[in-house]
C-alpha cells in the first residue's frame, strides 16, 4: 500500500490527533453525554485506521505498536468482566454498580433532576466504559492491520499461489 | 420433494405468521411502561449517572454488553486467525 499525495498525509497529520483526543472523550465522557466505551473506540480505531490509509501500513505499522494490541484487548475485556465480578465479590449481584454512591473513585451522588452533571459520579461505568474502549480500539486496529497483511500478499500473488501449492501437494 | 408440498409448507407457515397478526398490539398504543418509568426515575439515584442509556447499557442490562464484547473479541480472532498467514513474512 503506497502513501497518498503530500496532501492527504499533511491533513492526516494535522486532525489525526484530534480524532484521538475526541475519542478519548467520548470514552471518558460515556456517563455523561452520549458516547461510550464501543462508540469512542471506534472513533480512535477511525484515527489508525487514517493512519493507515494516508500513510500506507508499513508507516502506520511504525506508529502504532501492534504487538501491544492484543495485550491491550484482553486487558480491555478483562478489566470490564473483573469489575462485572466485583459486585458479586461484595455479596451482592452480578454486574452490580458497587461504586457508585459510595463517596471516593467515582463516587459522588447526583442530585436528581436536571444538572450539569459531575465527572466524578457513576461508580463502575466510566471504569467498564474505558475497559470497553480499550477492547474495541485494539479489536478493530488488529483487525485493520490484519486485513492490510492480507491485501499486501493478495496484490503480490504469493498468497494465491501458496495455496495452489498446498493444493497441489494434497 | 414434490413441490405441492413445499407449497403446504410455506402456506401452513404464511397461515402461522397472519394468526400471529392477530395478537399484534394495537399501534399507537403502548404496552404497560412500568419497567420504563422505573429507569427513569431511579436510574439518577441508583446509578449516579446522568445518560441513563449508558446506565442501562452498563448496569441494569450488563450481561448484554458483556455478550457483545465477547462477540467483538471472538470476531478479531476469527479475522486474526484468516489472516494471520497472510502476515507472515
Amino acid at each position: 500500500m503506497k502513501p497518498m499525495s503530500k496532501i492527504v498525509r499533511t491533513v492526516a497529520a494535522s486532525i489525526g490527533w484530534f480524532v484521538f483526543v475526541f475519542g478519548i472523550y467520548v470514552i471518558v465522557h460515556g456517563h455523561l453525554t452520549p458516547g461510550g466505551g464501543f462508540q469512542g473506540g471506534a472513533v480512535m480505531a477511525t484515527g489508525v485506521a487514517l493512519l493507515i490509509v494516508a500513510y500506507g501500513g508499513w508507516s502506520a505499522e511504525k506508529c502504532v505498536r501492534k504487538e501491544r494490541l492484543p495485550v491491550f484487548e484482553s486487558a480491555g475485556l478483562l478489566t470490564f468482566i473483573l469489575l462485572a465480578f466485583g459486585g458479586a465479590f461484595l455479596g451482592v449481584t452480578f454486574f452490580f454498580n458497587f461504586l457508585a454512591n459510595k463517596g471516593g473513585l467515582f463516587g459522588d451522588t447526583l442530585p436528581v433532576g436536571i444538572n450539569p452533571g459531575i465527572f466524578n459520579s457513576a461508580g463502575v461505568i466510566p471504569l467498564m466504559n474505558m475497559g470497553v474502549g480499550m477492547e474495541v480500539l485494539a479489536g478493530i486496529s488488529l483487525i485493520l492491520f490484519a486485513m492490510f497483511y492480507g491485501t499486501k500478499k493478495v496484490r503480490e500473488g504469493t498468497c494465491l499461489a501458496d495455496n495452489e501449492k498446498k493444493e497441489e501437494d494434497a | 420433494m414434490k413441490i405441492g408440498v413445499k407449497i403446504a409448507i410455506v402456506l401452513l407457515l404464511f397461515s402461522f405468521l397472519l394468526m400471529g397478526l392477530g395478537f399484534m398490539h394495537q399501534y399507537g398504543v403502548p404496552l404497560k411502561s412500568s419497567m420504563d418509568d422505573y429507569f427513569i426515575k431511579h436510574a439518577q439515584e441508583e446509578t449516579a449517572t446522568n445518560n441513563v442509556v449508558t446506565s442501562i447499557v452498563f448496569d441494569y442490562r450488563g450481561f448484554d454488553t458483556l455478550g457483545e464484547a465477547s462477540v467483538l473479541f471472538t470476531a478479531v480472532l476469527g479475522v486474526v486467525m484468516i489472516f494471520r498467514e497472510a502476515g507472515k513474512k
